[in-house]
């Protein structure tokens, strides 16, 4: 008698199963590069939208009160309250999950670059003015470098949640590894969960020590210090 | 008709309201699900934290583990243990929701207790107060608005994820969404939006509003606030 040995894992549905991995492995790529593709997008404008956020927060510093208070009210509303409320005007689309992860970042990137941008020392300011430096050249040459720490930090936050929140976009059909997670529950495949839960903290991992390698670049004043 | 008037017409329809999978039935669910899972964490990770911040230990640990616990996706834990022998059901909903107010309630206990001024605790020792005595008379009332941000961090994010159980057949206010996308009724999957997203701030306003007022210190600053000084 032969026993079925290479469909034995998708059959017994195992955890783990290498069958799965090499049959399905054109549908885990293209649902992870959905989910690259998904959270680069979304942590990019997020940034993007931010700076002028913040800059304007920065120039009329009343606002800082309402632009947080707002932000962090929207950051308050459950992903999937926020990506239904989203269905009825942009549809079951990649453009209503888009805007819904935009969104959950924008708190973290204000908040952490106007830390970062406040914390400058006054006097060093007062240095670069006597160096006869203008506004926006003191901004780019020695604000924003002194604040980049705390700009990678938001990164690294708002980049790793980014990755976990993806999946909820399954609940309108643009979830990246979601939607995998999405079909392991309906059709019970444990080796698909497992598959793409692990391929999600693992992506975000490799994100998180992507952007710590890129600030050990940007910041090279302060690997002296540490060394 | 609009999105908006579906809404409503759904909102001022009363069957909506009753019955096993209406509005108030899923609203209970959701709060049962919210209390069990926060109650539940709360007596494993309050004496964890304010055990670890009385002695000062494992602190990086902790804030280690709730950086972790960022990476995971609450779907995909959801999912495993739907998959698991846990089963599908309320049980799995509960084990992931304790599993993510875990991080914030010992996190903030922690940080809580290790904030109190180290002169304020030697001078405590200098009474000759015991460690018990140094705990609970100036250790907890000091740290306690901090203690009380982690269970207002921590319920306000069990509210909201308890809506992502709904993704795997659990009950509770995402179950209106859920419902509303695959029967497509727009007017349940805006209703269900709006009560959950409201909800969602209602309970953070009600936390922050308890969390004011279990700060020791606050009527000391209110006071001086109001005489034009400054405590600390």
């Amino acid at each position: 008698m032969v026993l079925p040995h290479a469909a034995d894992c998708l059959v017994r549905n195992s955890w783990i199963c290498g069958k799965y991995l090499s049959t399905r492995r054109d549908t885990i790529l293209t649902d992870l590069k959905q989910h690259v593709i998904l959270t680069v997008v979304a942590v990019a404008i997020g940034f993007a939208v931010s700076v002028p956020l913040t800059l304007f927060v920065r120039r009329f510093r009343r606002t800082e009160g309402l632009v947080l208070g707002l932000t962090s009210v929207m950051y308050g509303i459950p992903s999937v309250a926020l990506f239904a409320v989203l269905v009825p005007f942009t549809g079951l689309s990649g453009t209503t999950v888009e805007i819904g992860l935009v969104t959950y970042t924008l708190v973290i990137f204000v908040r952490n670059t106007l830390a970062g941008l406040d914390a400058v020392p006054p006097d060093v300011l007062d240095a670069a003015r006597g160096m006869g430096m203008g506004p926006v050249r003191m901004f780019l040459r020695v604000e924003v470098p002194l604040a980049m720490p705390a700009i990678l930090a938001g990164f690294r936050v708002a980049t790793v949640s980014t990755v976990a929140l993806v999946t909820v976009g399954a609940l309108v059909g643009t979830g990246g590894l979601g939607q995998e997670l999405s079909d392991a529950f309906s059709s019970y495949f444990k080796a698909e969960a497992l598959t793409a839960s692990v391929l999600c903290v693992l992506l975000a991992v490799t994100a998180d020590l992507l952007i710590v390698t890129i600030g050990w670049f940007l910041t090279p004043w302060r690997r002296r210090r540490s060394a | 008709m609009s999105s908006w008037h579906r809404l409503i017409d759904y909102l001022t329809t009363a069957s909506h309201w009753t019955g096993q999978a209406g509005i108030l039935h899923r609203l209970e669910q959701h709060m049962a699900l919210t209390g069990v899972s926060v109650a539940i964490a709360a007596a494993v990770a309050l004496p964890l934290g304010l055990a670890l911040g009385h002695v000062g230990r494992g602190g990086t640990l902790a804030i280690n583990i709730t950086n972790i616990g960022r990476a995971v996706p609450t779907f995909a834990v959801l999912t495993l243990l739907t998959l698991s022998p846990v089963g599908i059901g309320n049980r799995s909903t509960v084990i992931a929701l304790v599993l993510f107010a875990l991080p914030p309630l010992v996190t903030n206990s922690y940080i809580g207790l290790r904030e109190v001024d180290p002169e304020v605790r030697d001078a405590a020792r200098g009474m000759g107060m015991s460690g018990w005595q140094l705990f609970r008379r100036v250790e907890l009332p000091l740290g306690m608005p901090l203690v009380m941000a982690g269970i207002r961090i921590a319920t306000v994010q069990v509210w909201a994820t308890a809506t992502i159980a709904a993704l795997v057949g659990a009950g509770g206010l995402g179950r209106l969404i859920t419902d509303g996308l695959s029967s497509h009724d727009q007017g349940q999957l805006l209703a269900g939006a709006v009560i959950v997203a409201a909800l969602a701030l209602v309970v953070e306003l009600l936390l922050a509003l308890v969390q004011r007022q279990v700060d020791p210190l606050r009527r000391l600053r209110v006071a001086a606030a109001t005489r034009g000084a400054d405590v600390t």
